[in-house]
């Protein structure tokens, strides 16, 4: 059974881009707008993963990290986070609530399979 | 990528308008965290996913705002109506530049610099961000894109000290550091000893802590970049000291790598003075230490083979132009295996007393004996294996011949030409294959007149693959010619007499009816092929080899054969069954599943030998009744089911005993004629077993069956012939 990524993202060209990317390269995706998306639809599925940007409405990427890992089945899935160059306070502040690593966008489609092939094998 | 583009476009022109309206909200209770953060929420998308789709300009020139409105976010520029104006402003010009990318340089320049300008002097009014911070954070994140590609160090190995410490708490990041060890495999040659020093008592484990640390040694082509880059997520979440050890360049004093002391003071787990007074002594250095108390005995076992690395590098580097293998006459080789082969027997008559007298001693010699034995056949099975590079290499000859004979162009690409096979299986394969690729060449690939009308390139091409698969080895013919067609061949089978006009076949069914003695679809006889000795030979031949063929193709767009071979043919991993008190074996490979058959089940089938497997119908052979044994099944036989060309066949036995190491002995020349017997083994006890060959079983039960049916029922015409166990 191919792994499941969730991909967490306001900007629907990101997901679309993230998704993309992903199924063609064999996992399954599950999309969420934010945070509080995100939580809402982590119980009906079993992650593998999850990949989410960091400024985002209702609960940003820091948020749902955090209630992420005091989930009992995303507690040690990987969890990357997305930033900008700008953001090196939140990629800091990510890392705290338990990011497991960070894209920096902008990015190619290559280096995302890169990035979750090296946290998730 | 276009569709991407176009999406963002649309998302743009959605947040663009959102962020007029925020602006205007803004403008009226300039204060608001609420309104502020969904502006510049919107910034920073356009921004991140400008960047992202190919809009760099609208990325560098929203960067600048996002900037300003992050300030605003965090109380150091409060919102006044120029900064809105400015910003109103600034969405125009982001709008333009979007839908602007196909007409270049219509828009003008100066508005933009302007803009850009009046954000950068709120900027300067208090601290402007440091911009060696961020270019740092942007080379880091380069680092981890260009890894891959790094620049290789001229091809020179050089050999690194690893040590990855990693906190406590590592796994709570989502991090596993198997992944991590294995990224450092991918690069180059790698000794990896985990140090279990800090491993509390079990009582004391929290299995949610990491408390081991490893030892790395590696040597590599590449730098030590591209080393940091494996562990740049968890830079610092851990210890990490990379040292270089060996530079790749000194081959003289081979084994002569610094001492083991020297090593563990180098790595600072020991003080040199220390060292000296222990040296004094005259024991091991190794387990002096440890003795001591001085170092655990993990941080000497990574010492030691660190230094054991490094002497087989430096080794391999001096001995490369030596001789690196020796010739050896092949009779000398196969009396090797078949005395191995005796020894598998004796080992296993050993193993089986030991179990009877259940002496400790025994055991442990019967134990360590068995050990040996599986090692030394598994070194004796790896000394017959050949690459199969030799083979294709000749077949390269032939295609040139043949195309040049035919007047077509065809180029022969091979690949997995390293997979090795079994000598006997290599030599015994050449006349299947040669067959093979003349049928690719002959009737498969188009002349290239045709080829250029069927919007092909002229010339043709056939691909010759092998690769393993577990206890297989995959080989595949494939040729990008005119493919099967399944009528033409159906057709050809009815003139033959081979199938009934009327008979129902799956495409599978007719592509193995070229497989049959005496079928050939050349309309002419040419020198190259035609004869209908072909594919019958091929069949023969592989099947001799234990393997099977398949055969997958399209009309015009080519046709691909996979032959799977087993990779030895002197030994085999069996299950061994029993019928009464005699014993057979069955070839693992073919075998699925064994299930248990009641005298219940057989009662509800009516008297049918089918069974019920899993929602699948499969037909079954009772081989008591087929071998003719005497006296009655138990109450509860066993089913072991076999996928043989495709379709399940079960075989009824009264009892699994197990797997076992088959060696394969060939029966003498007065059981030739028994097909169903494949060959035959020596068991632990001293009995002999046959090795039962499932699919000549599953043919000889189905002859039978027809021929009992055209008995009873001789009017009705059969529908099918080959390879359907549809009854």
């Amino acid at each position: 059974m191919s792994k499941v990524i969730m991909t967490v993202d306001d900007s629907a060209s990101v997901r679309q881009m993230v998704s993309f990317t992903l199924r063609d390269a064999g996992y399954d995706v599950v999309e969420a707008v934010d945070g509080q998306d995100a939580l809402a639809k982590v119980d009906n599925q079993a992650l593998n993963m999850v990949i989410t940007d960091l400024n985002m409405p209702n609960l940003d990427g820091i948020g749902l990290i955090r209630a992420l890992r005091s989930l009992p089945s995303c507690k040690f899935i990987p969890i990357v986070m997305l930033t900008t160059e700008s953001q090196v306070e939140k990629k800091q502040e990510g890392k705290a609530a338990g990011a497991t690593g960070w894209i920096v966008k902008p990015f190619k489609p290559e280096q995302l399979i890169a990035v979750v092939k090296k946290v998730l094998g | 990528m276009d569709t991407h583009k176009e999406a963002f476009k649309e998302e743009a022109h959605e947040l663009l308008s959102e962020l007029e309206t925020a602006l205007l909200e803004l403008e009226r209770t300039p204060s608001d965290p609420e309104i502020i953060g969904r502006v510049f929420r919107a910034m920073h998308t356009i921004k991140g996913s400008g960047a992202m789709f190919g809009f760099d300009r609208v990325a560098a020139f929203t960067h600048d705002v996002e900037t300003v409105y992050d300030r605003v976010r965090n109380g150091k520029i409060t919102v006044t109506k120029p900064l809105i104006d400015l910003t109103l402003s600034a969405c125009d010009e982001i709008l333009k530049m979007i839908d602007d990318t196909g007409q270049g340089e219509a828009q003008d320049q100066s508005i933009t610099d302007r803009i850009t300008k009046s954000f950068r002097d709120m900027l300067l009014a208090p601290k402007t961000p440091s911009a060696a911070e961020t270019d740092a954070e942007t080379d880091t994140a380069q680092a981890v894109v260009d890894a891959p590609e790094a620049p290789a160090m001229n091809g020179r190995e050089v050999t690194y000290r690893i040590r990855f410490c990693p906190e406590p708490g590592l796994f709570s990041s989502g991090t596993n550091p198997v992944l991590l060890l294995n990224e450092l495999r991918d690069l180059g040659t790698c000794d990896i000893l985990a140090n279990t020093d800090g491993i509390p008592f079990l009582s004391d484990v929290d299995p949610e802590v990491c408390y081991t640390a490893w030892d790395i040694i590696l040597t590599t082509t590449r730098d030590e970049n591209a080393i940091r880059d494996v562990f740049i997520f968890v830079e610092d979440a851990c210890e990490l000291n990379i040292a270089v050890i060996d530079d790749g360049r000194q081959t003289e004093a081979a084994s002569d790598y610094k001492k083991l002391g020297q090593i563990l003071v180098e790595r600072g787990d020991l003080n040199a003075g220390a060292l000296k007074t222990v040296l004094d002594d005259r024991k091991r250095i190794g387990s002096l230490l440890v003795d001591s108390g001085l170092v655990s005995n993990d941080q000497v076992q990574a010492a030691l083979a660190e230094q054991q690395h490094i002497r087989e590098k430096r080794l391999k580097r001096q001995t490369v132009e030596s001789t690196a293998s020796i010739r050896v006459p092949a009779e000398k080789l196969d009396s090797l295996v078949n005395m191995v082969g005796e020894l598998v027997t004796v080992q296993s008559r050993l193993s089986q007393i030991s179990a009877r007298f259940n002496d400790l001693s025994l055991i442990q010699v019967a134990e360590e004996v068995e050990r040996l034995t599986a090692e030394l056949r598994d070194n004796t099975m790896s000394i017959r294996m050949l690459p199969i590079g030799a083979t294709f290499s000749r077949f390269e000859r032939l295609v040139r011949d043949l195309s040049t004979e035919l007047g077509k162009e065809i180029v022969l690409n091979t690949e997995g030409a390293e997979t090795e096979l079994d000598k006997t299986v290599i030599e015994k394969l050449n006349d299947p294959l040669i067959h093979i690729i003349r049928n690719s060449i002959d009737h498969g690939i188009e002349k290239p007149e045709v080829r250029k009308a069927a919007g092909k390139p002229a010339q043709g091409t056939v691909h010759l693959c092998a690769e393993h698969s577990g206890a297989n080895v995959f080989i595949r013919i494939s040729d990008d010619g005119a493919g099967l067609d399944t009528e033409a061949i159906r057709a050809k089978a009815v003139e033959k007499g081979l199938i009934a006009s009327d008979a129902v076949l799956s495409e599978k069914e007719i592509f193995s009816l070229t497989l049959m003695p005496g079928f050939s679809m050349a309309k002419t006889i040419t020198n190259v092929s035609g004869r209908g000795v072909g594919m019958d030979v091929v069949k023969k031949g592989i099947d001799a080899l234990q393997g099977s063929i398949e055969m997958a193709s399209r009309k015009g767009a080519g046709t691909t054969i996979t032959l799977k071979l087993p990779l030895t043919m002197a030994i085999i991993d069996g299950l061994l069954v029993q019928i009464d008190d005699v014993r057979y074996i069955m070839p693992l490979a073919a075998i699925e599943e064994c299930v248990e058959l009641t005298r219940d089940d057989v009662s509800r089938a009516h008297g049918k030998h089918m069974a019920s497997i899993r929602g699948e119908i499969v037909p079954y052979i009772r081989l008591r009744e087929m071998f003719t044994h005497g006296g009655s099944a138990p109450a509860i036989e066993q089913i072991v089911t076999a996928r043989l060309d495709g379709s399940r066949v079960g075989f009824v036995v009264d009892q699994v005993v197990g797997q076992h190491q088959t060696v394969i002995k060939s029966m003498s020349r007065m059981y030739r004629d028994i097909e169903h017997v494949s060959g035959a083994t020596i068991l632990g006890d001293g009995n002999v077993a046959l090795i039962l060959d499932l699919a000549k079983l599953a043919q000889h039960a189905e002859a039978r069956e027809k021929q009992d049916r055209s008995e009873q029922e001789s009017a009705t015409p059969h529908r099918t012939r080959t390879g359907s166990q549809k009854k």
